[in-house]
């Protein structure tokens, strides 16, 4: 069980928390405008990255808050997390 | 005394004798022994039969690697625990254990057969042999080889026992209690870290246990390990745990413990945890696993009798067992001949020692020589002869062309091997450390930790005692420094200075690091018998060399092809000689094939203490509604649904379900009924942004719904699939009270986050869960309005007044009130929300008030009858995740002018718009006392055989007891065009036509719902 740093709230054990998937991948502000394509890559194309990670995580039995965190996919530890608008 | 038990010595209590059995015959051993020396004890080697081939076969070793002797162990009916390793199973008196895999007995063994029909069983022999006819594999194939090829039985009763889990925190955690280990918790436990100790043995010492003689310090190493163990027990920082292995290393320095509480008892307290499972986070983590003796392979060498060197030594010096009368050493190092020498001067007789180095000239060797024992150099071993135990071995010398040639036959009981030591890398290898091939030790050893771990003494190669224990000593006063300088300041406060280094004196030579590996050189010709690599799975080098004949490379598909290292022992005596073997057979260095992968548990672990007291009424936690108690006090049958207990129907005397459901149908019909709607999923949004953010979410325009008023709103994700749906009602211009499914009501509230917070932060919107603050009680049916009237205070609830989907603040019996007029009954209907608290009184006070209205309870099943009468879908039953609103026939909710709302995008994709798409439609079925079957298939045409055209499915299919008549609900492929076709839905009795109808089956123009 990892332990994850809430930016809000401190190191907690990762059952306190819930995945949220890749970070940093806006919704598209205006989805008419894109092709079925570039509307396909944003809902279901994810980098598989070995090694570092930037990833959505929620506090969900904590805070509550989702924040960002990037973590070595081979290694499992966390180089940091940060707030949700924050860069690493 | 039996034969074979020494006069004196070792760790055992003579004066405790113990009486057990094993496979019906009554043995006695002594406290202190484990089944496996007490057997010996009692000249019994032969333990059990192998997984394959059924051969016999004895004891190997003397701890948890134990691959041949699995037995089942029984206390009574449910406590029956099958593949214990008797190497670890503690004597108790009256201590129960049977063999296993056998049939009808260990020494007649019908399964042995087997064997002489082995070359039908070669390595995947399921995937080549059992290929044709293709259903004689689930009816005869299968079974047949799940019986032939099983281990233990599982227990047929529930397990009465208790398990205890805790969690703990340390700054250092130290596994094995060895010499290293317990040097390790020494230097930790003096700097002030807090300490864990665990160790997998009933008591700690590890391979000094069986060393008497070894002298640390100037004091016996016994005293030694006593001395050691009571000043770590003294320190309040320290806890020590025998009896505990650490099975599993996580990230994070998250390991877990089972620690076994009453399993070496003979009479458990009855209310005493059976195991303890510990989930400790370790600041940093020692390693001091110590290192396993390799065999070696040669034919015919799993014939009971024959075991590890260290192993007898074991038995002779901890357990007093001597393990023969005559035996033959074959070894390729020294330290074996320390067995040898240690049973010669016990007495025993050692006939020769086959040593397969070209000289033996070390100071051991020496020993022996001048002890008398021939030793013959240059050695190999030809087969050896015996069934039940080993009789005779045929060793060989290595000829000058890189053969070998018949030396001589030598009679004998027992046989020991050696083909080095395996450093215990396994727990280091699942903290995802990087191994790294050592040439001197033939073996991989840690190299680059991926966690605050390190390894100490035999677990990294470095052998010998004095070495272990200074290594030890070093490891853990390291461990402690970096668990210091990961602690915060302040946590950090009980650890100083780090433990000097120090010097343990011994009186034992220090050993040379020797190894050998893989098969031992053989002749030209084939040898008669097999020689086993990995006993438990009963894989030997042929089966190695044909997995790679066949094109085998890499070593995890050798591995899986041939099963080698895939048992219970996860190969812990197995896995380097099959590299190696697999390695010589490809012509590639060793590091260059690679390892497989250590994977957690280290030893077969109990559900038990997984699973704690996560069982039965505590498995999960369990909701109920305010109104819980009131049908349980009428007698009603519940249901879970998510994690609540919702009343399914409220039988009365003699009526089974059916007949309860049709009679409070009739009754919500006809007069009312009275439903628990309490579960309903509640989310209060509000701010100035809260219209807007809904706007966003759900398919509907939410702009223009006045206060006062609610909408059946429908949710998608952004793929376009419907994903939950419900009532949203407007309270204040900036206040919308949201219903959701029962089950849906987690996610919704997380996608909600989501989105308010990493996509709309210009929103200003707060989410609230409601759930449980309101108690809803649905009234529905014609007569529910009269039955309100007389109880909401300053409301008009006229049909004028108070139209459907009409919402408002009011006061019934004297409490707050908020009244939806809503139904999914599709009679006119009210849902009364009053705080959770008075829920029971307000429904009590209605209940009454109904009586004079044929008021009726009713459950979830009548529910969903009544809604399916209407046609009203119900997410996850009637959608999958992959129907879109239009599928569902719920396009006229989308708010048309909107330029956006989650899911919109992929609504507009083509082929969400195809007209084969699968959509929403009634079927009713020609015969209207058939009710389809949930699931059932559709096919356009009576007759098909597989592959069969499929049209669709049925989603739901009730009894309808107002049409008298059979209704079911349907995802068919264009099916809105296929109004009024005959289709069929094919079952084992034949098909059964089905005209396909509108999905609304009652009241279409809703004029019931208005009334």
């Amino acid at each position: 069980m990892l332990i994850i740093a809430c930016p809000y709230c401190g190191p907690r054990p990762e059952i306190e928390f819930s995945y949220g998937g890749q970070a940093h991948i806006a919704r598209p502000t205006q989805p008419a405008q894109l092709d079925d394509e570039a509307w396909g890559a944003f809902l279901y194309l994810r980098d598989n990255t070995k090694g570092l990670y930037a990833e959505r995580w929620r506090h969900s039995h904590g805070c509550g808050r989702f924040f960002n965190a990037v973590r070595d996919t081979t290694t499992d530890h966390f180089t940091t997390t940060y707030k949700v608008g924050e860069r690493p | 005394m039996s034969a074979f038990r020494t006069p004196a010595g070792g760790r055992i209590e003579r004066s405790q004798p113990v009486s057990f059995s094993f496979d019906g015959h009554i043995y006695s051993g002594f406290a202190g022994d484990t089944l496996a020396s007490a057997l010996l004890a009692a000249g019994v080697h032969l333990v059990g039969r192998s997984f394959k081939y059924h051969r016999p076969r004895g004891i190997l070793a003397a701890g948890s690697e134990e691959p041949n002797g699995l037995v089942t162990v029984r206390r009574d009916a449910a406590r029956v625990t099958p593949n214990l390793r008797v190497t670890q199973v503690e004597l108790y008196d009256g201590l129960v254990a049977s063999s296993q895999n056998r049939w009808p007995s260990l020494t007649r063994d019908f399964g042995r057969i087997n064997d002489a029909l082995s070359r039908f069983f070669p390595a995947g022999f399921y995937y080549k042999t059992f290929m044709w006819p293709r259903l004689a594999w689930k009816a005869l194939y299968e079974p047949i080889i799940r019986r032939a090829a099983g281990l233990g039985s599982a227990p047929t009763e529930p397990d009465p026992d208790r398990y205890a889990q805790r969690y703990a925190h340390c700054d250092v955690l130290v596994v094995g209690a060895g010499p290293a280990g317990l040097a390790a918790a020494l230097a930790a436990a003096s700097s002030g870290a807090r300490v864990i100790l665990c160790d997998e043995q009933s008591e700690f010492g590890g391979s000094l246990l069986s060393e008497a003689a070894t002298m640390i310090d100037g004091i016996g190493a016994l005293q030694w390990i006593s001395n050691t163990v009571a000043a770590l027990a003294q320190n309040p920082r320290v806890t020590l745990l025998s009896r505990t292995t650490a099975f599993g290393y996580f990230p994070h320095n998250f390991l877990g413990l089972n620690e076994r509480l009453t399993e070496h008892l003979a009479h458990p307290k009855a209310d005493a945890a059976r195991e303890r499972l510990w989930q400790v986070r370790a600041r940093s983590v020692v390693l001091a696993t110590g290192a396993l003796e390799r065999p070696l392979v040669f034919p015919g060498n799993d014939r009971p009798g024959i075991l590890l060197a260290g192993a007898a030594r074991t038995y002779l010096n901890r357990y007093g067992v001597k393990v023969g009368s005559v035996g033959v050493l074959v070894t390729a190092v020294d330290s074996a001949y320390q067995a040898a020498l240690d049973l010669h001067a016990a007495g025993v007789r050692i006939a020769a020692i086959a040593d397969v180095r070209p000289q033996a000239t070390g100071a051991l060797p020496e020993q022996a020589r001048q002890a008398g024992i021939e030793i013959i150099p240059a050695a190999s071993v030809l087969g050896t002869q015996g069934d039940l135990r080993v009789t005779s071995i045929d060793l060989a010398t290595h000829t000058a062309g890189g053969g070998v040639q018949f030396a001589k036959r030598v009679a004998c009981d027992f046989v020991l091997m050696s083909g080095g030591y395996n450093p215990s890398v396994h727990l280091f290898s699942q903290s995802r450390g990087k191994l790294a091939w050592s040439e001197a030790h033939l073996a991989f050893i840690p190299e680059i930790s991926a966690e605050r771990e390190v390894s100490a003494g035999a677990a990294r190669g470095v052998y010998g005692l004095a070495a272990a224990l200074e290594d030890g000593h070093a490891q853990g006063a390291a461990a402690a420094a970096a668990a210091a300088s990961a602690a915060s300041a302040a946590s950090a406060a009980g650890i100083g200075n780090a433990a000097a280094p120090r010097r343990f004196a011994v009186n034992v030579a220090p050993v040379s690091v020797e190894a050998y590996l893989g098969a031992l050189p053989s002749a030209t010709a084939p040898a008669k018998d097999k020689a086993f690599v990995d006993w438990q799975h009963d894989v030997t080098t042929r089966d190695l060399a044909l997995a790679t004949r066949e094109g085998f490379r890499s070593i995890e598909h050798v591995k899986r092809y041939t099963t080698t290292g895939m048992a219970t022992d996860q190969g812990k005596t197995s896995n380097l000689n099959a590299l190696a073997i697999v390695a010589k057979t490809l012509n590639l260095p060793i590091p260059q094939v690679g390892l497989t992968s250590f994977r957690m548990p280290y030893t077969p672990t109990s559900f038990g203490s997984f699973a704690g007291t996560s069982r039965g009424d505590l498995f999960d936690p369990l909701r109920k509604t305010p109104i819980h108690s009131w049908a349980v006090e009428r007698g009603a049958v519940f249901e879970p649904v998510a994690l609540w207990t919702r009343a399914r129907y409220f039988p009365r005397s003699g009526e089974d379900m059916h007949a309860a459901v049709a009679r409070e149908c009739l009754a919500v019909r006809e007069r009312c009924g009275i439903f628990d709607a309490s579960t309903l999923g509640k989310i209060e949004v509000v701010g100035g942004g809260a219209a807007e953010f809904l706007n966003r979410l759900y398919i509907n325009s939410w702009t223009y719904l006045g206060v006062g008023k609610s909408r059946y709103g429908i949710l998608l994700r952004d793929d376009g699939f419907v994903y939950d749906d419900g009532v949203v009602a407007r309270l204040a211009p900036d206040r919308f009270h949201v219903t959701t499914t029962t089950g849906g009501a987690p996610r919704v509230l997380a996608m909600m986050e989501d989105y308010r917070q990493t996509e709309w932060s210009d929103l200003e919107v707060w989410l609230t869960s409601t759930t449980e603050q309101w108690a809803v009680i649905a009234v529905q049916g014609p007569e529910a309005r009269r039955v309100l009237e007389t109880l909401v205070e300053g409301l008009d609830i006229s049909a004028a007044a108070f139209p459907h989907m009409s919402v408002a603040h009011g006061r019934i019996c004297g409490v707050p009130m908020l009244l939806f007029r809503v139904s999914f009954s599709g009679e006119l209907g009210f849902e009364v929300n009053v705080p959770a608290d008075y829920g029971l009184a307000v429904w009590e006070a209605i209940y009454a008030a109904g009586q004079a209205y044929g008021m009726t309870p009713y459950g979830t099943e009548t529910m969903h009858v009544l809604r399916a009468e209407k046609g009203y879908i119900i997410v996850g039953q009637d959608t999958d995740g992959t129907m879109t609103p239009d599928d569902v026939g719920l396009s006229w909710a989308i708010g048309k002018t909107k330029a956006d709302f989650v899911g919109k995008r992929s609504l507009q994709r083509a082929s969400m718009n195809a007209p084969t798409r699968k959509q929403l439609v009634g079927l009713r079925t020609r015969d209207p006392n058939v009710v389809l079957e949930e699931g059932a298939q559709i096919t356009a045409s009576p007759g098909q055989t597989p592959p069969m055209q499929l049209l669709g499915h049925v989603t739901s299919s009730y009894y309808s007891p107002v049409l008298k008549s059979s209704i079911a609900l349907a995802m068919v492929s264009g099916g809105r065009a296929r109004a009024g076709q005959t289709l069929y839905v094919p079952m084992p009795r034949g098909d059964i036509a089905v005209e396909v109808t509108s999905p609304v089956f009652y009241d279409p123009t809703g004029a019931r719902i208005n009334a």
